[in-house]
């Protein structure tokens, strides 16, 4: 590459060359900074949000996600009405590995109380999430084709948690939205905890995009 | 927009408008081929690797293939720009795998291999020894998070899948954790438990 191209290589901003091979290439649509907030919603057509058929698949990362409160639940939910409401029904499954810090117990196993069965209720992708000022979660969620509108909608997510009772756990679930509505919106918040669900103090979301033409 | 900006948008060719929102791209930082290396380290400040640069950093393993027999791939970091690879550590591992002959599969939590408050090296495949025969190695992926962060532990998500020895057995492996410390992660080592990287890549990647 010579020219203004090979300038901007790299770069963020300006004109650049577009990524060779067709696409395939991971998009940032959305980074938020939670600051004791009591939910983070992304929502199409809102702050830049995109949320549709734009892309097949969006990814949500999670960077240091930490709750006011001990023992946190942060889930998650769909709406269908670009964010009226969030109660999608959704059945799913979890699987959890734990270790402690002491090394007295370890365990991988499903999770059945944490599970959802054809209901309207937030998913739980992070559980007993500590507060210490160390404490925090990491880790990432897959939405597949959110807009069609003839299949359900399948998740994936897998994240590490640094939880109230100094274990290290790795927390993972799959499931899918039962609708054939496309999902527009998606929305995180603390569900439960010590003394009430409380706040996302701090952390970042950040909402991706993966082309594939 | 207007002009050719607009005109391009959405395309896959020619001269597009940069993201606003600063990236979403895999961005390949350094990649090292092992020849027969004690180890492969990565080094902020040396060879282009920047650690502060990005949320989080993902390593990508290829063909990594072990110079003998009774050794397992393992990482550790360095609050110290290297020159110690001691962080203390909690961790979990779990892993599924299946026999060639199909006599055997399994699926379980690795009671020997994960950490509790360890300064060891974690082990990236654990069941069993890699195989050393020529066409056994390893593959996957390594995601860390904040590693320049100072107020929080800094998480990581490992996936691999390796040939083991004495099947042989593929091995899917799951490995996840946390370096328990708020100081910044500046150096990330890789390295067999014993002997030799006799071959293999590894690839670290910023996620912008």
């Amino acid at each position: 590459m010579t020219g203004i191209v090979a300038q901007n290589v790299g770069r963020t901003s300006g004109l650049i060359k577009s990524a060779g091979g067709g696409g395939g290439v991971w998009t940032k649509i959305k980074e938020i900074t939670a600051s004791s907030d009591s939910d983070i919603s992304f929502v199409d057509g809102t702050d830049d949000v995109v949320l549709d058929s734009t892309y097949p698949i969006y990814v949500f990362k999670f960077i240091n996600l930490h709750p006011s409160n001990d023992d946190v639940k942060i889930g998650f939910q769909g709406s269908t009405d670009t964010g009226s409401s969030y109660g999608v029904t959704l059945t799913s499954t979890v699987f959890l590995a734990y270790h402690d810090e002491s090394d007295s117990g370890t365990a991988l196993t499903q999770s059945t109380t944490r599970d959802e069965a054809q209901s309207s209720s937030f998913q739980d992708i992070i559980d007993d999430l500590g507060n210490d000022n160390d404490q925090s979660a990491s880790g990432e969620l897959w939405l597949f084709s959110p807009s069609s509108t003839t299949y359900v909608k399948h998740w994936v997510s897998t994240i590490q948690i640094y939880n109230s009772g100094n274990n290290s756990v790795i927390f993972k679930t799959g499931g899918y939205f039962n609708t054939t509505s496309a999902i527009d919106a998606i929305q995180f918040k603390c569900t439960e905890g010590s003394g009430g669900a409380g706040n996302i103090d701090a952390g970042k979301i950040k909402l991706y995009g993966l082309g594939d033409s | 927009m207007s002009g050719i900006i607009a005109q391009n948008s959405g395309r896959h060719t020619g001269l597009v408008k940069a993201s606003s929102g600063g990236g979403g791209v895999w961005n390949l930082i350094k990649t090292y081929t092992a020849s027969s290396d004690s180890d492969l380290s990565f080094v902020d400040g040396t060879d282009g690797v920047d650690f502060t640069a990005y949320d989080e950093f993902v390593f990508k393993f290829s063909d990594i293939h072990p110079s003998n027999a009774s050794t397992r791939f393992s990482f550790n970091g360095s609050i110290d720009a290297g020159s110690n690879y001691n962080v203390t550590k909690t961790t979990t591992m779990f892993i599924a795998g299946h026999i060639e002959d199909d006599s055997d599969a399994l699926l379980t939590y690795q009671t020997g291999d994960d950490l509790a408050q360890s300064t060891s090296f974690q082990d990236l495949a654990a069941y069993g020894e890699s195989e050393t025969a020529n066409d056994g190695c390893l593959a996957g992926t390594l995601h860390l998070f904040g590693l320049s962060d100072t107020t929080f532990v800094k998480h990581f998500i490992a996936r691999t899948n390796y040939m083991a020895a004495g099947g042989p057995y593929s091995v899917d492996s799951y490995t996840a954790g946390y370096f328990n410390t708020t100081s910044a992660i500046d150096a990330i080592q890789f390295k067999f438990s014993s002997n030799n990287i006799d071959a293999g890549t590894i690839s670290l990647y910023g996620i912008s």
